[in-house]
C-alpha cells in the first residue's frame, strides 16, 4: 500500500505518469466539451446580435426550485443555461433510424467524427507545466502532423454517413466535404512549413518553448520584451503569409462559412447529417465544434505563442506558486482560443458562402499555390540569414 | 436564346476578397456594438412586448365559431369548411335540430365541432368558403397546449373564442 | 513497447487485411484496409517511428483510401457482389502467393543479421529530421528520380483525361 503511495508521488514511476495522464485527459475533455456546448451559446447570441436580435435568453438556472430563500438570477443568468437545455432535448429526442440506411455504418459514422476531432486534441500544449508535469497529454515529436493525419481520418465519418444514409442530400453533401477536405489538407499542411523552417523543430511543445523566449511567431517584437532581430523582422514576411494562408485553410477544413458547403442548409437541406437525429446528430454537431476548438488551439500554438503572455512565468517552481502559475498559464491559453472562436463566429456571421467552383480555385490555384511559393521564400530567407 | 450576363471587371483589391472582408467584418460588428449599448430597437422582446393592438382587421389567427346578435351560433353543419380545409383539421358531425326549437327551419346545428391546432394552417379557406359567415379567423395567434387534446378546439371553445360578430347575412331571423 | 501491444496490433492488422479479401462487399473491404493500415501505424510508432507512422495514416488512410471508398461509392455496388470467381484467376492467384512466401521463406532462413539486436537509438531521437538528412543527401539521386517519375505519371493523367474530354 505504502509503496503504491509512493509511487503515485514519483515523478519517474510508470504508476504517476498513468494517472497524471488519465487527469489531463479527463480535466482536457471536460473543459473542452464545456466549451463546445458554450460556444454553440456564444455563436447564437453573437450571430443575434449581429441581426439586431437578442438570441436564446430566457433559459436561466431555477435556482429558486432549491430553496432557502434563493431568487432566479434571470437577468445575469438568463440563456446561460441553454447548452444544458439544449443537451437535455437533444438527448431525449426520439432517436429515428429511417428502414432504407446500412445500419452498421450509419451507426459508426457520427462515432468516427467525434473521435478525430478529441484524439488530436491529445497533442496540443495547452499549459506550461504544473510542477514537473507537462501540460500535454503526449508530447510526440510530431505533433502537427499528428494532428493533420487524425484529422484527416475525421473525413470517414462524413463519408460513411453520407453514404449510409442512401438518400441524396447527404450523399451530395459527403461528396462535397472529402473534396472540400483533401482539397484545403494540402494548403493546411504546406502552409505550416516554413514555420517549421525558421524554427527547425516538429514537436509542439518545443515550438512554443522557442516562442516564449523570441516571442510569438506573429508578433515577435511585442512579445518577447526585446527589439527583434533583423533575422526575426524578415522570417516575418512569410511568417504572416503562413498564418493567413493556415488560418483561411482552417476555416474550410473545420467546415465554417464561408467554406460550408457540405451542409449548406439552402442547397442540402443539411448536408451529410440530414438523415441523423437526437444524439447520433448531437454527436455531429459536437465534432465539428471540437474540430473548431482543435483548429483554433493549434494556430494558437503555432502562430501566438500558446499559453505564452509577456509577463506571465510558467508553473515550472515546486509547490504552491506553480500550481498557481501553471493554472494561470492554462486560463491564458483558453482565453486565447476562445477569443480566436469568437473571431471564428464573427466571420461565419459576416460572409456568405462561396459557390463551388470558387471554393476549388481558392483551394487549389490561390492558397496551394501561395503556401508552396511561401516555403521557397522562407527557404531563402533563412539561408540568408544564416 | 441564352443571355451572357456581362460579369463586372473586378479590381486587385475585390480580387483578393481581403478588403471586402473587412468591410463586412465593419459591418456586422457596427450592429454587434450598436445593439450591445442598446441603441438599436429592431427587435420586439416579443413576450413582454407585443404587437397585438396594430394587427391589421384582415389578420388570420386561429379559426372560430361566431354568433350573431341574438346569441345563436351561425353555422349551420353544411361542412363545407370541413371539406375545403387542406390539411383536413375540420371534424364535424351533424345534427337535426327539433320541430319544437324556434329556428328549425335551420335545420341542422353543428352536434360536435372540432379543429385539429395542430394540423390547421391558419389558410382561412373555411372562412371564405362558409355561406354562413359562421366560421371567422379572430386575432388569437398563441395557440399552445401541454397534450394533443388540448390543441384540439371544441365547439364550446370555438363559440367562446369567436364571440359575437354582428354580421351581415342575417338569413335565419326569426322575423324573415 | 511491450510486446502485449505488438501483438494486439500486429493481429488486428492481420485480421482486417484478411478481411479485405474475404469480405464481399467493397465498401467493408475498403475499411477493413484503412483498418489495416492504422494497425501498422501503430506497429511503426511501437518502434518510435512516429514519422513514418504518421506519413502512413496521413497519405494512405487519409487520403488515398479516403478517394478510393469514394469511388467504390460511385459505382454499382451489386455488380461487384454478384461476380463470381474464374477457377484459373483463383489458380493464378494461389500459384502467385505461394511463390511469394516460399521465396521469403527461403530469404528468411539464410538471412542471419535478423537474429541481431538492434543497436539502441538515442534518447531523445528525432526521426524527421534524419529522415530528411537521409533522403536529400544519401539517397539523394533516387529521390529526385522518383520526383520525376511522379511528376511525369501526373502530367500523362492531366494529358490522358484532357483527350478523353475532347
Ligand atoms: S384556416 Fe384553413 S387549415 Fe385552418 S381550419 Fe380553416 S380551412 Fe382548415
Ligand atoms: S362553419 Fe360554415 S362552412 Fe363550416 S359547417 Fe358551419 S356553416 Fe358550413
Amino acid at each position: 500500500m505504502n509503496a503504491i503511495l509512493h509511487d503515485l508521488a514519483d515523478p519517474n514511476s510508470i504508476l504517476f505518469m498513468i494517472w497524471t495522464t488519465l487527469a489531463k485527459s479527463a480535466g482536457l475533455l471536460g473543459v473542452v466539451l464545456g466549451m463546445v456546448s458554450y460556444t454553440v451559446y456564444a455563436e447564437r447570441r453573437v450571430s443575434s446580435l449581429m441581426q439586431d436580435r437578442l438570441g436564446p435568453n430566457r433559459t436561466g438556472f431555477p435556482i429558486s426550485l432549491l430553496g432557502f430563500g434563493l431568487k432566479d438570477w434571470s437577468p445575469i443568468l438568463g440563456g446561460l443555461g441553454q447548452p444544458i437545455a439544449d443537451a437535455v432535448k437533444l438527448l431525449l429526442k426520439e432517436d429515428f433510424t429511417p428502414a432504407y440506411v446500412k445500419k452498421f455504418y450509419y451507426w459508426i459514422a457520427p462515432a468516427l467524427g467525434i473521435a478525430a476531432a478529441i484524439i488530436s486534441l491529445a497533442v496540443i500544449p495547452f499549459g506550461s507545466k504544473i510542477g514537473t508535469v507537462d501540460m500535454v497529454i503526449a508530447n510526440i515529436d510530431i505533433g502537427p502532423l499528428f494532428i493533420f493525419a487524425i484529422s484527416s481520418l475525421g473525413v470517414y465519418g462524413i463519408v460513411l454517413a453520407g453514404w449510409s444514409a442512401n438518400s441524396k442530400y447527404p450523399f451530395l453533401g459527403a461528396i462535397r466535404s472529402t473534396s472540400q477536405l483533401i482539397s484545403y489538407e494540402l494548403a493546411l499542411g504546406l502552409s505550416v512549413v516554413p514555420l517549421f523552417l525558421i524554427i527547425g523543430k516538429l514537436n509542439l511543445v518545443e515550438i512554443v518553448h522557442y516562442q516564449v523566449q523570441n516571442g510569438w511567431m506573429l508578433l515577435p517584437g511585442l512579445t518577447a520584451g526585446k527589439l527583434p532581430t533583423l533575422s526575426q523582422v524578415l522570417c516575418w514576411i512569410p511568417v504572416l503569409i503562413s498564418f493567413l494562408v493556415f488560418t483561411i485553410a482552417m476555416f474550410a477544413e473545420t467546415n465554417r462559412l464561408p467554406f460550408d458547403l457540405p451542409e449548406a442548409e439552402t442547397e442540402l437541406v443539411g448536408g451529410y447529417h440530414t438523415e441523423y437525429s437526437s444524439m447520433k446528430f448531437a454527436l455531429f454537431f459536437l465534432g465539428e465544434y471540437t474540430a473548431m476548438i482543435t483548429g483554433s488551439s493549434l494556430i494558437i500554438t503555432l502562430f501566438l505563442g500558446a499559453w505564452h503572455f509577456p509577463g506571465i512565468p510558467d508553473g515550472s517552481m515546486s509547490g504552491w506558486p506553480g500550481v498557481l502559475w501553471g493554472l494561470v498559464n492554462i486560463g491564458v491559453f483558453f482565453t486565447k482560443v476562445f477569443a480566436f472562436l469568437i473571431f471564428f463566429i464573427f466571420i461565419r456571421w459576416t460572409l456568405p458562402r462561396f459557390r463551388y467552383d470558387q471554393l476549388m480555385k481558392l483551394g487549389w490555384i490561390w492558397l496551394f499555390e501561395i503556401a508552396l511559393v511561401n516555403i521557397f521564400l522562407t527557404a531563402l530567407i533563412v539561408a540568408f540569414v544564416h | 436564346m441564352a443571355y451572357q450576363v456581362p460579369r463586372p471587371k473586378l479590381t486587385f483589391a475585390e480580387k483578393i476578397y481581403l478588403p471586402s472582408v473587412i468591410a463586412g467584418l465593419k459591418i456586422t460588428l457596427g450592429h454587434l456594438w450598436r445593439m450591445l449599448r442598446g441603441k438599436t430597437h429592431v427587435c420586439m422582446q416579443y413576450p413582454e412586448e407585443k404587437w397585438d393592438s396594430h394587427l391589421p382587421p384582415h389578420y388570420r389567427g386561429a379559426p372560430t365559431l361566431v354568433s350573431d346578435e341574438f346569441g345563436r351560433t351561425r353555422c349551420v353543419a353544411c361542412q363545407l369548411c370541413e371539406f375545403i380545409c387542406p390539411p383536413r383539421a375540420i371534424r364535424i358531425k351533424p345534427g337535426e335540430i327539433p320541430a319544437e326549437n324556434k329556428f328549425a327551419k335551420v335545420e341542422k346545428f353543428p352536434e360536435e365541432f372540432q379543429i385539429d391546432m395542430i394540423r390547421c394552417i391558419y389558410c382561412g379557406l373555411c372562412e371564405e368558403v362558409c355561406p354562413e359567415q359562421a366560421i371567422f379567423l379572430k386575432k388569437e395567434y398563441a395557440i399552445t397546449g401541454t397534450s394533443r387534446a388540448a390543441m384540439m378546439h371544441q365547439k364550446e371553445k370555438l363559440i367562446e373564442m369567436g364571440g359575437i360578430q354582428p354580421g351581415v347575412v342575417n338569413k335565419w331571423n326569426e322575423k324573415k | 513497447m511491450s510486446p502485449i501491444l505488438f501483438w494486439i496490433f500486429a493481429a488486428l492488422m492481420l485480421g482486417f487485411g484478411a478481411a479485405t479479401l474475404v469480405n464481399r462487399n467493397p465498401v467493408a473491404s475498403a475499411l477493413s484496409l484503412v483498418v489495416s493500415l492504422l494497425g501498422l501505424s501503430a506497429l511503426f510508432f511501437s518502434l518510435d517511428a512516429y514519422f513514418i507512422g504518421v506519413i502512413q495514416i496521413l497519405v494512405y488512410a487519409g487520403a488515398v483510401m479516403v478517394l478510393f471508398l469514394f469511388i467504390i461509392m460511385l459505382l454499382d455496388l451489386k455488380a461487384e457482389q454478384r461476380r463470381q470467381i474464374s477457377l484459373p484467376v483463383l489458380l493464378g492467384g494461389v500459384a502467385v502467393t505461394a511463390l511469394f512466401v516460399t521465396q521469403i521463406a527461403l530469404v528468411v532462413r539464410t538471412f542471419q543479421v535478423g537474429n541481431k539486436p538492434f543497436p539502441s537509438l538515442a534518447a531523445k531521437f528525432d526521426d524527421a529530421s534524419n529522415i530528411g538528412n537521409m533522403l536529400f543527401s544519401h539517397y539523394n539521386l533516387p529521390f529526385q528520380v522518383i520526383g520525376v517519375l511522379i511528376l511525369v505519371a501526373s502530367i500523362g493523367v492531366v494529358v490522358l483525361s484532357k483527350r478523353e474530354l475532347n
